[in-house]
């Protein structure tokens, strides 16, 4: 195959893969906006259900995990909390607000954690 | 007939460009609120399970704490007082409400007693300062121990050490239990000291600089600052079986600056209001208020 034919076909890969990609993450951002639009008034196991969902949908999307990762705090279930802080950081490590609502999150857990016996 | 179009007069130019930006202006407002902002604070509560399975127990008994340190503050009773306030309206548990155990005292004949069953000839005392005894373990006393000397004036964690032995004595918190039946039982010590630190603090300074603005400026200052360290331990006892079921230890400190001051309760409550609510944490479920940042 010419080099000229070769980028040709990965062109039209990429361009294949790029609508089914940006399909998944409009998706998830669906999934996400209603679960803020709930946990707003207070119905955090539906926000929850919504983030969870968003994070399967597409799980490169940070935003959707630091919002599970809220809810789980919420609900108290600092274990699966964690889970889903450290995982947005891992996918977005620069992100402020992420770090930001980690940093309080581990400040609650450590605190609750510290026991001597 | 026609004659030439009438030229645009300027003032109608400008109302048309007015327009134009008017409308670009709404345009531009219309698609910022249809995309909405990034980001939403939202408040949280966080509910923070109790450490310990309390279900057992219907009645707590904040039996008292064995304290030293400053003589300004009697740690013992304030710590007592305190925590029986906070468990009446903070947890489920009915607090008994019961004269305060002199627990130094106690502890200081449990030594003597044992002292005196174990070798009626060795009760050295020096000076009258402390009560220094060899014992052999029995059913009362933990069998590590060697040789306990208990202070009559507690001063440091070294001095309040040897009197710990007071929580691992089972037969007596059983029979402490049995008295108020068998309720879950908070002690443990208190040490509360002063404590003071000099060297160089950051602060901030208000300045007029050579414009005659009001400028913020961080400064380093040489500061003598004065204080108190306080480092509670709970100690939670289960009244049935007077084994220790848990126990907790605290450190918080605060100074000040060295002219001013502060009375010694008002720092111990200070302090306290720190503590507080990992002691509670313990007992009964907690919410944690807070806010965090949903992303879109």
């Amino acid at each position: 195959m010419k080099p000229a034919a070769a980028i040709l076909v990965a062109f039209v890969a990429a361009l294949s893969t790029a609508p089914a990609y940006a399909d998944a993450r409009r998706d998830a951002k669906a999934q996400v906006d209603f679960g803020i639009n709930v946990a707003q008034r207070g119905l955090w196991r539906e926000a929850i259900y919504r983030w969870e969902k968003a994070t399967q949908i597409d799980p490169t999307y940070a935003a959707a995990f630091n919002d599970l990762g809220i809810g789980y705090e919420h609900e108290g279930d600092l274990t699966k909390a964690r889970k889903a802080y450290e995982k947005a950081l891992e996918l977005d490590p620069n992100n402020q607000q992420i770090r930001q609502n980690y940093e309080l999150f581990k400040e609650i857990n450590d605190r609750t954690s510290s026991k001597e016996k | 007939m026609t004659g030439p179009a009438p030229k645009r007069s300027s003032a109608g130019l400008q109302t048309c460009r007015r327009a134009v930006l008017v409308a670009f202006t709404a345009a531009v407002s219309v698609l910022a609120l249809a995309c909405g902002p990034d980001y939403y604070e939202i408040p949280i509560e966080t509910p923070i399970q109790p450490k310990l399975d309390v279900s057992p127990f219907q009645r707590v008994l904040v039996a008292g704490f064995i304290s030293g340190g400053s003589e300004d503050v009697d740690a013992n009773q304030e710590t007592v007082r305190l925590l029986r306030s906070q468990l009446r309206t903070k947890s489920q548990l009915k607090v008994i409400d019961a004269d305060i155990l002199p627990l130094m005292e106690i502890a200081q004949d449990q030594t003597k007693a044992a002292g005196a069953v174990d070798e009626p000839s060795s009760g050295a005392h020096e000076g009258g300062q402390q009560t220094t005894v060899q014992t052999t373990p029995t059913a009362d006393r933990p069998a590590q121990d060697k040789t306990m000397a208990l202070s009559n004036k507690i001063k440091n964690e070294k001095d309040l050490e040897p009197y710990e032995r007071l929580f691992a004595n089972t037969a007596y918190w059983k029979r402490i239990g049995e008295e108020y039946q068998n309720p879950l039982i908070v002690t443990g010590t208190v040490l509360f000291v002063p404590d003071s630190k000099s060297g160089y603090v950051q602060r901030d300074e208000e300045i007029i600089d050579s414009f005659g603005r009001r400028v913020v400026r961080p400064v380093r200052q040489y500061m003598e600052r004065k204080g108190f360290i306080l480092r509670p331990k709970f100690v939670f006892i289960d009244g049935r079986t007077g084994a220790t079921m848990y126990s907790e230890s605290h450190r918080e400190e605060i100074l000040y600056n060295a002219q001013q001051n502060t009375p010694a309760l008002s720092s111990y409550f200070e302090l306290m209001d720190r503590i507080v609510p990992n002691f509670l944490s313990a007992l009964s479920s907690q919410k944690i208020k807070g806010t965090r940042v949903l992303l879109k």
